[in-house]
């Protein structure tokens, strides 16, 4: 017999064989035999939060700019209680995790021990997977398990729960073999036969659109390059959602700009009106849709996705193609290079009208709004933040609210996994958090969190975090003294009743940031604007920035809630200029 | 007109709801049967019945049977999502009206009554395989295997002839002929 390692050896073990190399976590008692063993695994470096949902929030940032799996452990009882908000977040935004949970010894489970909780029956909804360990023997495979559910296929969180005493139990371990026993339910299902029909439908369009998403991203760098590929090989226009951005450079001619309730007007319109939408690797989110009825009314849907839950589930479409994206996408540019359909020519004439329309439509800059020499336009704050920035490589995270999507319309990405928000969920609070995940993945760039000042008091804590490991992320916090979304849509549809949404009694940032150990900064008018920036990222030190910005800004365009795509709300230039009417009138 | 003040979009107009039988294979282990049942309310589909057993120790298998309704694009949804869980081998899916597929619920029903009552309770019941299963003096206890309208019809029936309790499975599934569903 071979020698047997305790369970929270095993736990490591694990671990190395996965080539893990950053956990997030927070002690407590019933994961204490996993601390006590961590020392002794100098591979493996933990980086000490200040609350779970924070080592939740960071182990996705590190997994979304890195493509690799998000490690998190936490205690039993309010330790997992606490990571839950950042479980539900990954689920819903298709980030792989990992966690691991300490329970209360196995003969207590189920006597209201002192920080039990049912683990595994509260993250049931929230986690793909998730596994209460009640025999160490079942540990190692459930360990190896876990890391495979949570990357293969739609990627997402998974949870182990691992009872005291099997921590300390010990049994025999062998790495496991590299065994390809990855389930079907996993593995391409498309065909030739749909490339071909996917072809067919491309060269008969006149007005195509392509319409990407998060899958692009989670399916690896390659799949950004062979889109980028595909999209110059048909001279189709491309728009992306939210969580896309940055798999299509978004300052090339092609790309649209983001489409949805926020979305520019070209590229909302361009679904209104097109007759072949492909999406890849999006879900017809409902802030993408609008009224479901009055979806892109004219148009052929094609949907590629690697889940095929997420097919027909909203939107019906034409064609499904079930696959992981980069190889849809590679077998389709293959396709099409070897039929010789250089559908940018030949297609030319037919979408140049296409083509026409969109840059009409582009006309109407709606991207645009009224800058001011006296206070600082916060979609000002974010384009000088974007110039003073674009010449290196720059990771962007977001809480939630306007600030953040401002920061999608304003800020181009031209590299995946360089946006890291929080788009199903829309947990506020996220960004900070996640700033220290991606700077502890990619240690010499620079990390900006755009923020809110709302936002960033929900996980203020870890700032403390960053001061400790010295990540020198950036808090760029757009300090409107509102929650700005929740302001916004108060004043288009509430009466301007701005019910409980004016922060009162906010800190002083700057001290706030002293206080930390961090550095300070603060911005109040625009002309001293560039100049503060470029302190900021001079600093190696983490930064909070408090940029005071336009209390009274409102983020355009938009698409009122129940409203098509093709009837948005364009910004105050466009309301001066055609004055409000018809249906943008019931809103204002 | 109203406006809606909501952040998300209006309702739009409900399909035309069918009655489905779902069966499940599923791994035998703890909690499988909460994570199936919790995909259901937690996606709010309906849930009519459920027979949940084992049905293959050696492989350590279990079979769900589900009956539920819902629109055709929610009774797809319900399969593809009961197929992502990782304990689901696989997933059939029988419209109640399909001839091919026998379907079965079991009663066991208790009277109190007098044996002419009983008598005449179970010639009532003969049409779904009546078995005695306990006959004192003045009471019985009788199986039936029978679609779940005709038992409610029945339970309906017997009150008079002294029912006092009914005890019932959710509806169990097999195909007709040689065929086995993959």
């Amino acid at each position: 017999m071979g020698k047997l390692y305790s369970g929270a050896e095993i736990v490591f073990k694990c671990l190395e064989d996965q080539n893990v190399d950053h956990i997030f976590g927070y002690p407590g008692g019933a994961v204490l035999p996993i601390y006590d063993e961590l020392k002794n695994h100098p591979s493996i470096k933990h980086i000490l939060v200040r609350h779970e949902q924070g080592a939740g929030h960071a182990a996705e940032g590190y997994a979304r700019s890195s493509g690799k799996p998000g490690v998190v452990l936490v205690t039993s009882g309010p330790g997992a209680t606490n990571v839950v908000t950042a479980l539900t977040d990954a689920y819903m935004d298709s980030v792989p995790l990992v966690c691991i949970s300490g329970q209360v010894p196995t003969h207590l489970i189920g006597t209201d021990a002192f920080q039990e909780c049912d683990t595994t029956g509260i993250t049931r909804p929230c986690t793909k997977h998730n596994w209460l360990v009640k025999d160490i023997k079942d540990l190692p495979r459930i360990m190896h398990e876990a890391f495979e559910v949570a990357t293969t296929g739609r990627p997402g969180p998974v949870l182990v729960d691992i009872p005291k005493d099997i921590q300390f139990a010990k049994t025999d371990y062998s790495k496991p073999k590299k065994e390809k026993k990855i389930k079907e339910r996993f593995q391409n299902r498309f065909t030739q036969k749909d490339i071909d029909q996917l072809i067919n439908l491309m060269s008969k369009a006149s007005k195509p659109v392509f319409y990407t998403g998060g899958g692009v991203i989670n399916s690896g760098p390659k799949a950004s390059e062979l889109l980028r590929e595909l999209v110059s090989l048909t001279g189709f226009p491309i728009t992306s959602t939210l969580q896309g951005l940055g798999a299509y450079p978004g300052n090339d001619n092609q790309f649209l700009g983001m489409l949805g309730m926020h979305g520019t007007y070209e590229a909302n319109n361009a679904m209104h009106d097109c007759d072949l939408l492909i999406n890849i690797g999006a879900r017809f989110d409902d802030r993408i849709t609008g009224k479901i009825d009055e979806f892109s009314p004219k148009s052929k849907k094609v949907h590629i996705d690697i889940d095929p839950s997420s097919i027909n589930k909203i939107v019906k479409v034409d064609l499904a193609i079930v696959g992981d994206v980069s190889d849809v996408i590679s077998s389709t540019s293959k396709t099409l290079k070897k039929k010789n359909l250089n559908l940018e020519k030949s297609n030319k004439q037919k979408i140049s009208k296409w083509w026409q329309q969109i840059e009409k439509w582009r006309t109407k800059q709606s991207l645009s709004f009224i800058n001011s020499d006296e206070i600082i336009k916060p979609q000002h704050a974010v384009q000088r933040l974007y110039e003073l920035t674009k010449n290196q490589d720059t990771f962007i995270t977001t809480e939630v609210g306007q600030h953040q999507m401002w920061a999608a319309q304003h800020y181009k990405f031209d590299k995946p996994n360089r946006w890291m928000t929080s788009g199903g969920l829309g947990t506020m609070g996220y960004g900070l958090p996640a700033a220290i995940g991606v700077q502890v993945a990619q240690p010499k760039k620079l990390v900006v969190d755009i923020a809110g000042e709302a936002s960033i008091l929900m996980t203020m804590q870890e700032i403390s975090t960053a001061v400790q490991y010295n990540l020198p992320i950036k808090i760029f916090i757009l300090n409107n003294q509102y929650m700005g979304m929740v302001r916004q849509w108060q004043e288009l549809l509430h009466e301007k009743n701005y019910s409980e949404s004016y922060s009162e009694a906010l800190p002083d940032f700057v001290k706030l940031a002293e206080a930390y150990g961090c550095v300070g900064i603060r911005a109040k008018n625009p002309n001293e604007l560039d100049e503060k920036i470029r302190e900021m990222i001079n600093v190696d030190k983490p930064v909070i920035f408090d940029c005071h910005v336009d209390q009274d800004e409102n983020c355009f365009p938009m698409i009122p809630s129940g409203k098509p795509h093709n009837q948005m709300l364009l910004g105050p230039k466009d309301q001066e200029e055609n004055k409000i009417t018809g249906k943008g009138k019931a809103l204002v | 007109m109203s406006k809606s003040k909501s952040a998300y979009s209006t309702p739009t107009k409900l399909g035309k709801l069918d009655t489905h039988i779902i069966v499940v294979w599923v791994d035998n282990e703890a909690s499988v049967l909460s994570r199936v049942v919790g995909l259901f309310s937690g996606r709010g589909y309906n849930i009519e019945s459920l027979a949940v057993a084992e049905v293959d120790h050696k492989k350590n298998l279990s079979r769900i049977t589900i009956v539920t309704t819902g629109t055709p694009q929610v009774i797809e949804q319900i399969v593809l999502q009961l197929k992502k869980l990782v304990p689901v081998h696989k997933v059939a899916n029988f419209k109640r009206e399909d001839k091919n597929v026998i379907f079965k619920e079991m009663a066991l029903v208790k009277l109190v009554a007098n044996s002419a009552k009983i008598k005449k309770a179970l010639n009532a019941c003969k049409k779904y395989n009546p078995v005695i299963l306990d006959k004192t003096n003045k009471s019985v206890v009788i199986q039936i295997t029978a679609l779940r309208r005709e038992i409610d019809k029945m339970s309906k029936n017997l009150k008079p002839l002294g029912l006092v309790s009914v005890s019932r499975t959710g509806a169990v599934a097999m195909t007709r002929g040689a065929e086995i569903f993959n």
